[in-house]
């Protein structure tokens, strides 16, 4: 099996699934290009979370990670709960297929957003519009020479070819770090572009 | 649980006389086919019969058959060894936009030889165009390579059309009928492929056994070089028992075709009929008349395909998807994107393929659980909500 029994559970029963429509917060992350988007939504009390729901298209590494997210925070306070991080999360489920650990496990992403935005709220600025879902950077991108998934920690990487990629400035495509073109729209890179 | 298995593309049963006809290969007669003893000539034997077999599933000589270890081997070998075979008389590849990735990535490693390519798009059907095609011929053009179908939506391309004009052009032409071959009727001739790709586990034989076709006095480099097998132009020791029974499923392919074909088919069309009437917002991907008698394929709005996939899969039916979250490079289906759908809708596709032993009950199971799976990851489904939102202004 592909995924821990642990994230079967929190897939097929997800824990506090829906809309609160008198939300204190809301955050957003994750768009449909790379296949998950999440939505959640807390109530505040005492700086507390009170109360925590969420919704999310995606896999089912995306659905469990919202669950336990949600689980996690509920009750917590704002500071424990903006602790919460998405390595934490993987971990409390016993861990996440490697492809799935940077595209679906965003679930502590949106739940910060949505406490931002609930301080943001109370902070009299004006309420954060949730965040547009365009691509976050790169993540979803496969390796153009292997195609597995591409590691995004501080630099994007490839484990299985054991290479490094920039970003092609004219079409926005990863390319090998010291390739003379690009792989994908063939315009000279590097040095010898500006020669 | 009931299991209902509708992944005939990923995989088929090994049908039991099949097995049955490997056996002896796996145990007793294990011989080399290069040995020139008893035991060796036996498998040796075998393996030419299983030639014969499998050549007149696609109307070749026994002689144009060069035995593989899987369709992306044959495809690697094809789309390589054709290409670099004229290298002398150019260096442009024509293949269409939804090529399996085993045509797709060889054509990219040829790029880094010299060779530059052009995919051809498709229309909405995901059909390819043989005009198109014609258009995208260079007098570089040494190579076209157009699948007969697809496995991800479908779609039967038209193939004899495209391999006359590669033909009137002197352009060699290869076809990936690894989807195809076992499942509708292919004939060499009738189609005028130089090279033409199948693989056995399509068809109820084993993994691990695939052919190419090669039209007799086609220049083609080996892919594998090595010892004189398949004429020098595949080395390394036969599978013998995975050819035996790659024979032994053509031959039943030959045979059962009609009565498969006629049995899955009525079927596929309850459900492509049916299921996007039990569920809203569900819409039919591929073409509806040029289809795989065995395939059915959607997409589902406003949910993603590896969940559908999982939930189908605790009600106890097998199914695969193109989305995102299903593969492993986590990439949306390039053969959806290709045919213009928009990446949300992408990553709701769903792919049922039947195998003969599919019965109604089955469809029925499927229609039976398919309309609360989505129901349920849709109330999860922030843009399902979002699509609500809107209706209601």
């Amino acid at each position: 099996m592909m995924y821990t029994e642990k994230v079967m559970d929190h897939f097929a029963n997800p824990r506090n699934v829906g809309i609160l429509e008198d939300a204190d917060g809301v955050g957003q992350v994750g768009n449909p290009v790379c296949g998950d988007m999440m939505t959640f939504y807390i109530k505040v009390k005492d700086d507390r979370v009170e109360d925590v729901k969420f919704q999310t298209f995606g896999c089912g590494a995306a659905i469990a990670v919202s669950s336990m997210v949600s689980e996690m925070a509920k009750g917590r306070t704002l500071a424990e709960a903006l602790a919460i991080t998405n390595d934490s999360v993987a971990e409390e489920l016993g861990g996440l297929p490697k492809n799935k650990m940077h595209c679906s496990n965003l679930g502590a992403d949106a739940l910060h957003e949505a406490i931002h935005d609930y301080q943001a709220r109370r902070s009299g600025a004006v309420p954060r519009t949730p965040k547009p879902m365009d691509a976050h950077e790169h993540e979803g991108e496969a390796c153009p020479y292997c195609d597995s998934s591409l590691e995004h920690a501080d630099k994007v990487f490839c484990r299985a070819c054991r290479v490094e990629f920039d970003e092609c400035p004219a079409c926005g495509g990863v390319t090998k770090k010291g390739d003379k073109a690009c792989v994908h729209c063939g315009k000279p890179l590097g040095p010898d572009a500006q020669a | 649980m009931r299991r209902v298995y509708l992944d005939h593309i990923a995989a088929t049963p090994v049908h039991p006389t099949v097995r049955e006809a490997m056996e002896p290969f796996l145990g007793g007669t294990f011989g080399n086919p290069r040995s020139f003893h008893a035991e060796g000539q036996a498998a040796l034997a075998a393996v030419e019969e299983a030639r014969e077999k499998v050549s007149a599933l696609v109307g070749s000589d026994p002689a144009e058959i060069y035995f593989t270890s899987n369709g992306t081997e044959a495809n690697n070998f094809a789309i390589k060894g054709l290409a670099l075979g004229r290298k002398a008389q150019g260096s442009h590849i024509v293949v269409s936009a939804i090529e399996h990735v085993s045509v797709l990535n060889p054509v990219k490693a040829l790029e880094k030889l010299g060779f530059a390519s052009t995919a051809v798009p498709v229309d909405g059907a995901g059909r390819v165009d043989p005009a198109v095609v014609e258009k995208a011929l260079t007098p570089q053009t040494v190579l076209v390579s157009v699948m007969t179908a697809n496995s991800e939506v479908g779609t039967i391309e038209p193939v004899a059309e495209i391999a006359a004009l590669c033909r009137a052009r002197n352009v060699l032409f290869h076809t990936d009928a690894v989807a195809a071959a076992g499942n509708i009727p292919v004939d060499v001739k009738a189609l005028g492929a130089d090279a033409l790709s199948l693989a056995a586990d399509q068809f109820y034989g084993p993994k691990g056994a695939a052919a190419l076709y090669v039209r007799r006095g086609t220049r083609i480099l080996p892919l594998l070089d090595g010892g004189v097998q398949e004429g020098g132009r595949r080395g390394g020791t036969e599978n013998v028992a995975g050819i035996v029974g790659m024979g032994r499923a053509a031959e039943l392919a030959r045979t059962e075709m009609a009565g498969r074909t006629s049995r899955m088919q009525a079927l596929r069309d309850r459900l492509l009929e049916e299921l996007p009437k039990r569920v809203d917002r569900v819409l039919v991907t591929g073409s509806r008349e040029a289809r795989l008698p065995h395939h059915a394929s959607f997409c589902v709005e406003f949910v993603e395909g590896e969940a559908m996939m999982l939930s189908l899969d605790m009600k106890g039916v097998a199914a695969s998807s193109g989305s995102a979250c299903a593969s492993k490079s986590l990439k949306a289906s390039h053969v959806l994107l290709a045919m213009g759908l928009d990446h949300a809708t992408a990553q709701g596709s769903l792919v049922f393929s039947l195998i003969d032993d599919t019965t109604r009950e089955d469809i029925d199971h499927l229609l039976e659980v398919f309309p609360p799976i989505i129901d349920r990851l849709r109330r999860m489904s922030p843009l399902y909500t979002r699509h609500l939102k809107e209706n209601r202004r």
